[in-house]
This record gives structure tokens, sequence and C-alpha cells, in this order.
């Protein structure tokens, strides 16, 4: 392969931050047409490369090319310019606005001065064309749209920009399985058409349906690198971590005792219906189901965060009314929120804070919280989940894997009874996911509920004694865990 | 390898040295800016660096001060309270009212004015809370209210003649130097600051301002503590109102028009942030001490309060860029 066949290419990159080395001579290339997975560990450089080559942040040495010329981009702007074209996992949508409003912001067609909004539709229409989403309203607002059609929107905008290299981070984290396989055969569909990728993934067995190629960074530097994408998932976590990983999902214990949670009839109108089941002490119940079949919105009002319309709750015989988080927190239901960096973490406060909001009322002595005894909640708890990083710095500065932990813990010291998971591992790392199965396990192994809500399906039936399966608001099915393959869970998943 | 990492570390130490010496400046740059302000000052106007003249400058910022106490805590859940000044008004009136045409005793009236306030601050929460209005409007609404209230209760006429002993907060000085009023006003920073600090709910409202949602979320009832806040608030603008009744023997029912602005002010020279999550009282203090050193002292340089102004808003935008350009801009 040389340089000059390349869309894009770059060699001996380095980059280094007060106190790191975040790159360390990285060279990579990517062919027109050529899906390149990139992948690592949370700070292994991904996301620094990434910002290079979108001019985000300039290198301290090494070289750039695209199409075989010199490529060194002053800022963001130089580099969509150029057609480069980024979509973050968390989408960079201004909700407020109209989809065609978000695909040609900053460059409205104009007519007289004023903006030409029979040009702006089109021009939406013709690029959502592209991503599949033909009847889409480009007037709808962005706030109204699932995550899924946001992201397609967002690779959207990309392509208005002509786009010839696409950086794609994180892009299946918020996707249902079946948005995701859509997603995928949109890229295959754009790589006929010569466009080229970097696939940016922490879901590993996505790696061979995508990549062409995977690239493995590990502390800044390029450690392994395959010309294929079905490279075995041990081989390429061997890589990421540099040592050998059990990658499988801990066997739940065999700990499922007396009933604990009983609810019956639940029902949030315009998110779901009529919803029963039970939960025992020592049991992992996995709740599948596609996006927008009402998961999220169950755990949200299960610990109070959103009324319920009818329905009851049971827990350890007696009927509890969970009016808040404050109220189910008291009774014992607490959940781990599916957005950490809007429900789970105030980013700007210290991370010492943040581990020990539940616990205010709970470590005040006559009436006074020491923070002496908030430092020592902290430092137990960082403990308990592994937590690298200081009290003091803020948690918006962690890893995704660390600040995911924090919000974990922070409900560890009261002793819930029922503890809600929503993606507990959405955009953490392998090392982190595993010190959070083993919460999960100590958890259900104390003769506490668990529900795991993830929709990595694998790990739902990894994990879970049993799964019950969400389809459009209604739980069409339950499953034990002998029963739960990924093809019975589906099934129910899209019944309804 | 092992060459650039060295490498690496060389910046990385200066860098932290950095950090440690803008971290030491951080909490303490609005104090720096008090400092030199009034050397500065003691410099052009030797009258300044006295001991009766400084007093002078605190008793004259004890009613911005026990405003900006509600007003800091407020900022702090990234609330606003636009009412303060007008509450004032009506916390003076009302407490007038109830002494001098109600003919009720004095404490009795100092209560009144005091429980007003506290009322025009719950209704506040509760417009923000459960009604559910941007604090900006909620406030601004109650504004209008207790002013007009303020008014209507006097007839727009100002209510004079107070008892000795209630213009004695004013009027005494201890050892013959320190006004009582200060005393007062420092012993309710102290006690607000170690109520942020070490109460649960102070500490909440750091939770609260940081991410609200995140605050609900983890079991924090966040409308008692904005009600709290608001109606807090609003108390403390009644007891700015009799500081200010007692120190002119008259209750005005247009007394602390605008004064709100000045609250902002103070607290944000202070350091906190109007994104909610950071604040202290003590920087609070030290921003209303240098809007009260900066008037005290153009005063003796014979500056009008025309000029006056414009220098304050002159101040107000640099202390506050100080605090935001040392921070690394976002990319």
């Amino acid at each position: 392969m040389t340089t000059s066949s390349a869309l894009f290419a770059c060699h001996g990159l380095r980059k280094a931050f007060p106190g790191v080395q975040a790159l360390d001579d990285v060279d990579l290339e990517v062919l027109a047409g050529q899906t390149v997975a990139l992948l690592g560990e949370n700070g292994a450089g991904k996301s620094t490369l990434v910002k290079i080559l979108s001019g985000v942040h300039q290198p301290d040495e090494g070289e750039m090319f695209l199409d075989g010329e010199p490529y060194r981009p002053r800022n963001a702007a130089v580099a969509l310019d150029a057609g480069i074209g980024m979509v973050h996992q968390e989408t960079n949508l201004l909700a407020e606005l109209s989809v065609m409003e978000n695909i040609a912001i900053g460059r409205m067609p104009l007519k007289r001065g004023l903006i030409d909004y029979r040009a702006l539709g089109e021009h939406a229409r013709t690029n959502l064309a592209l991503v599949g989403l033909h009847d889409l309203d480009p007037a709808t607002l962005v706030s109204g749209l699932s995550v899924g059609a946001r992201q397609k929107v967002e690779i959207a905008k990309a392509l208005s920009l002509d786009a010839r290299l696409l950086v794609l981070d994180e892009p299946t984290a918020a996707l249902s399985r079946e948005d995701a396989q859509v997603l995928f055969g949109l890229i295959d569909d754009l790589r006929g058409q010569g466009v080229g990728f970097i696939y940016i993934s922490h879901r590993l067995y996505e790696v061979p349906r995508v990549a062409d190629a995977v690239v493995v960074l590990r502390d800044g530097a390029r450690v392994a690198g395959w010309s294929r994408g079905d490279v075995p998932t041990d081989e390429i976590i061997r890589a990421m971590v540099g040592r050998e990983v059990d990658q499988q999902f801990p066997t739940p214990p065999d700990t499922v005792g007396e009933e604990l949670l009983r609810v019956e009839g639940l029902t949030r109108r315009g998110a779901f219906e009529d919803i029963s089941f039970t939960l025992h002490r020592g049991e992992i119940l996995g709740i599948a189901g596609l996006v927008g079949a009402g998961r999220t919105e169950l755990a949200r009002a299960l610990v109070g965060a959103d009324p319920l319309h009818a329905g009851t709750i049971h827990l350890d015989g007696r009927v509890v009314r969970v009016a808040s988080p404050k109220a189910a927190a008291d009774v014992g239901i607490t959940m781990v929120p599916e957005d950490r960096k809007e429900h789970g973490l105030a980013l700007d406060q210290p991370v010492r804070d943040n581990a020990t909001y539940p616990m205010l009322d709970h470590v005040a002595e006559r009436g006074l919280v020491r923070p002496s005894a908030l430092n020592r909640l902290t430092s137990h708890l960082a403990a308990r989940v592994e937590l690298r990083g200081s009290p003091t710095q803020t948690a918006g500065t962690l890893s995704g894997g660390n600040q995911q932990k924090v919000v974990i813990a922070k409900w560890l010291p009261r002793e819930p009874e029922v503890v809600i998971f929503d993606e507990p591992t959405r955009g953490v790392d392998v090392g982190a996911k595993q010190a959070i199965y083993r919460i999960i396990t100590e958890l259900v192994e104390q003769g506490r509920g668990v529900i795991v809500i993830s929709s990595e399906l694998p790990e739902v039936l990894g994990l879970a004694h049993r799964v019950a399966v969400l389809s459009r608001g209604r739980l069409t099915g339950q499953l034990p865990r002998a029963e739960a393959t990924e093809q019975a869970v589906m099934q129910l998943a899209v019944e309804g | 390898m092992t060459d650039t990492r060295t490498d690496a570390a060389a910046p990385s130490a200066m860098d932290r040295a950095r950090g440690i010496l803008s971290g030491a400046l951080s909490g303490s740059g609005p104090l720096l800016g008090l400092l030199v302000l009034c050397t500065v000052l003691a410099v052009m106007a030797p009258r300044f660096l006295t001991v009766g003249n400084l007093f002078n400058v605190f008793q004259q910022i004890t009613v911005l001060a026990v405003l900006s106490l509600g007003g800091t805590a407020v900022i702090i859940t990234k609330g606003i309270d636009l009412s303060v000044g007008s509450v004032l008004g009506l916390g003076g009136a009302v407490a007038g009212w109830t002494f001098a045409s109600a003919g009720l005793p004095m404490g009795v009236a100092i209560l009144a004015g005091i429980a007003v306030g506290a009322l025009a601050g719950l209704i506040n929460g509760l417009l923000i809370t459960y009604g559910r209005l941007p604090p900006f409007v909620a406030t601004l609404a109650m504004l209008s209210v207790a002013r007009g209230l303020a008014l209507v209760i006097t007839d727009g006429q100002p209510i004079t003649g107070y008892p000795a002993w209630f213009r004695w907060v004013a009027t005494f000085r201890v050892l013959g130097v320190v006004p009582v009023s200060v005393l007062i006003v420092a012993a309710m920073f102290v006690v607000g600051s170690m109520y942020l600090r070490y109460r649960p709910t102070g500490r909440a409202l750091y939770a609260i301002g940081g991410n609200e949602e995140v605050a609900r979320l983890s079991g924090i009832d966040v409308r008692r503590a904005k009600l709290k806040v608001y109606t807090a608030a609003g108390a403390l603008a009644a007891v700015g109102g009799l500081f200010l009744t007692a120190r002119l023997n008259s209750a005005q029912p247009t007394a602390g028009t605008t004064l709100e602005l000045d609250v902002i002010a103070a607290v944000v020279i202070g350091g906190a942030s109007l994104n909610g999550g950071s604040g202290r009282l003590s920087g609070t203090l030290v921003g209303a001490l240098i809007i009260g050193v900066i008037r005290n002292g153009l005063n003796l340089l014979g500056v009008s309060s025309f000029w006056q102004q414009i220098v304050i808003g002159g101040v107000i935008a640099i202390a506050v860029m100080t605090d935001t350009l040392r921070k690394p801009a976002e990319g």
C-alpha cells in the first residue's frame, strides 16, 4: 500500500498534553470505500487522533495526507471543507431547530438576504434521502426525533458537506440492534460510493460486520493492526489491554431467593402500558427491547423520576409509593440512569460531591456534614468500585468508565434493595465493564434485586437470570435464561 | 520512547506550577482586587485609610451585603432573584405601617416586615417550582407586585419616627467605632457560610446548580430546597429594609429600587457563576466591599455619582473577565 493511493494517511503522529503522551508515533491509512475500525480503551488516544484529523488539535510531529496531498487542518472548519465529517456518540444537533436548519447550519441558502426555506427544505430532502430518511419532514424539530434518527441526520449533515472520510464515534451506542443494522447497511452503501470510514466502537462484536481493517491503540501508540475485519475478539482485546482478559460475562450466581419486587399494571400514558412483572432477591432481571420500546421510561417511573398513571408497586409484600426519586430511594429502589452526562453527574462539580449526593442527609452528624466525612466516604467508595481519579477533580474530567463508576457508587452506601441499571456499560472500556459486572454480581450475592436494561443484547443475555422483553410499551414476554436466545428475544421485541 | 516521555514531562512540571499559582489566585482574586483598590485610594485620598472611614464603608454596604447573602444562595442554584430590591421596600413599608398606623409594638412590626418578605420569597419559590416559571420571570413579576404593594401600603409617603432602640442598630458604635449593624451582618455571613458548607441542604444547593436533574435523581428534594432559598432571599431582603429604615429613621416605599442589580454585581464580582454550582459568601462579601469602596473612594475624591456608575460597570466586567479569561478557552 502506498500513501498516494490512500484516501487518508498519517505517519508518525505525535501529540503530548501536560503529563501525558496522548499519541506516540501513530500511523493510519484509510482507502476510499474502506472502513477502518479504530479500537482501544478509553484514554488510548482515539479521541486525540480524531481531533487532530478534524483540525481541533495540532500534532506535535508527523504528517498527514488527504488524497496524497499534504493535509494539515488549522481548525475544524478547514477539516470540514476538506471533506472530513464527524459523527459523535452524543449528537451535536441543536434540538430546538428543525432538521433542515441543522443540516445547513452556517450555510443557509439565501434569497435577497433572507433564508430561502424552499431551497433549504430541498437541500435537506436530498441529503436525508442519502441516509434512507425519505419520509422525514425536513421541518421536524430535532427534539422530536429518536436517537437513531438523529444519528442519521448527523450523517446526512456530513454528507451534505461532501464528506469523503467519515469518522463515526460510537455510532451504535445509543441505537437499538435493528437501527444498528440499518446503519451498517448505510455504511455499506456509502462505501460503495467511495466514502471512507473510521469507525470507533467499544462493541467489538460489530467489528467483523463493519470493518475491512482494524487498528488498535494503547497508551497513545499503535499496538496492532490487521488489514481485514474478521479479527477474533479475544485477539483484539489482548491488544487493547495488553493482557489476557476474560471477556465473557460473569455467570449469574445461583442466588435467586424469595420475591422482592412485584409490579402490577404499571402504565405511563404515551410510554408504556399495563406492565406486570416480579423480581426476586438475588436475581438479575434483564429488560430487552428496541429503542423506543419504553425501557428507560419504565425505569424512570420505577424510581419516581416520572409519574405513573396507573399500577401498583409492591416491595417485600408491601405497597410502596414512589412519588419522587427521593421517595424511591427511601424505600430502597434506585437507578443508574442511561445518560450519565445529563442525568448521572454534575460534570462541573468535584467527584467527591457527586459521589455523596444521596448520602448528604445520612452522613450529617447533629445536622452538620463534615467535609472529612465526605472524603472518607468517597475514598471508601472509590476502593469499592476501583475508581481511578482524585476526589477533588471535577467529574467531567474523568474517563467515561470512571464517570460511570461514580454514578454507580453513589447509591451503594444507601444499600438499596432494588438497583436498576439503564445501559450500565455504554461507552465504557473493557476494564471498567468488568468492574461494573463485578458490582452487579456482588449486589445479587448480597440478596438485592437487580434490573439490567441494555441495548447490547449479548450483555442482557449474558448477565440476566431472566429476560423480560418490551415492545412498543408493552411487555411481550419473559424468558428464563435457558430459553433466552437472541432469536427468541428479537422475536418478542418486534411483536406488538 | 523513554526520552519522549521525559520531554513530555518537562512542560508538565511548569504547567503544574502554573496550575498551583492560578489555583491559589482563583480563590482570592476578588480579595486581591479589593486590596489593590484600597491601596490606590489610600494614596489618592488620604482620608480613605482611617478607621472611622473604613467602618463607614462597611456600614454603607450592610444593606447590600444582607441582600447579597440571599442572592448568593439563589445564584448557586442557577437561579436569579430580581425582586429583592422591591421586597426590601415592601418589608420596610410593612414594618413601618404596623408600628405607625396599626400602633403595634416595634418588635411585632419587625417580625411582620420579615414575615411579609419571607412570604414574597415563598411565592417566588412556588411560582418557580410548582408554576414552572423561569426564576427571571417569576421574580420580575414579584419586583413589580412588591413595589406596588409598598406604595399602596404607605400611600406613596415615607413613614417616619421610630423608637430609639430600633435606630440604635444603625447608630450605636461598639467601643465608639464598630457599628452594631456591621457586627450583625458579619455574624449573618459566618452563619450563612457554615450553612452552605456544613448543612446537607446547603451543600445540596451546589448540586442543584451543577445539574438539577442529577440532584433530583440523586434523591435531593429540589423543590423544597428552592422554596427555602427564595423564602430566605425574601426574608433577608426585608431584613435589609429594616436596616435601611433604622438608618434613615424612615421607611421609604421606593427604597431599594434597582438594588437587585447591585446584588447580582456583588455576587458575580465575588466569583460566583450565573451558570450555577459555584459561589462563596466570602467572595460575595468582598464583592460588596469592592462596590462600597469604589463609591466611598470616589466620593472622597469628589467624583460625581454619575461617573461612579460608569466605574462600577467597568469593574463588574473586568472582575468577571479576569476570572473567565484565566480558564482555558473551550476548543
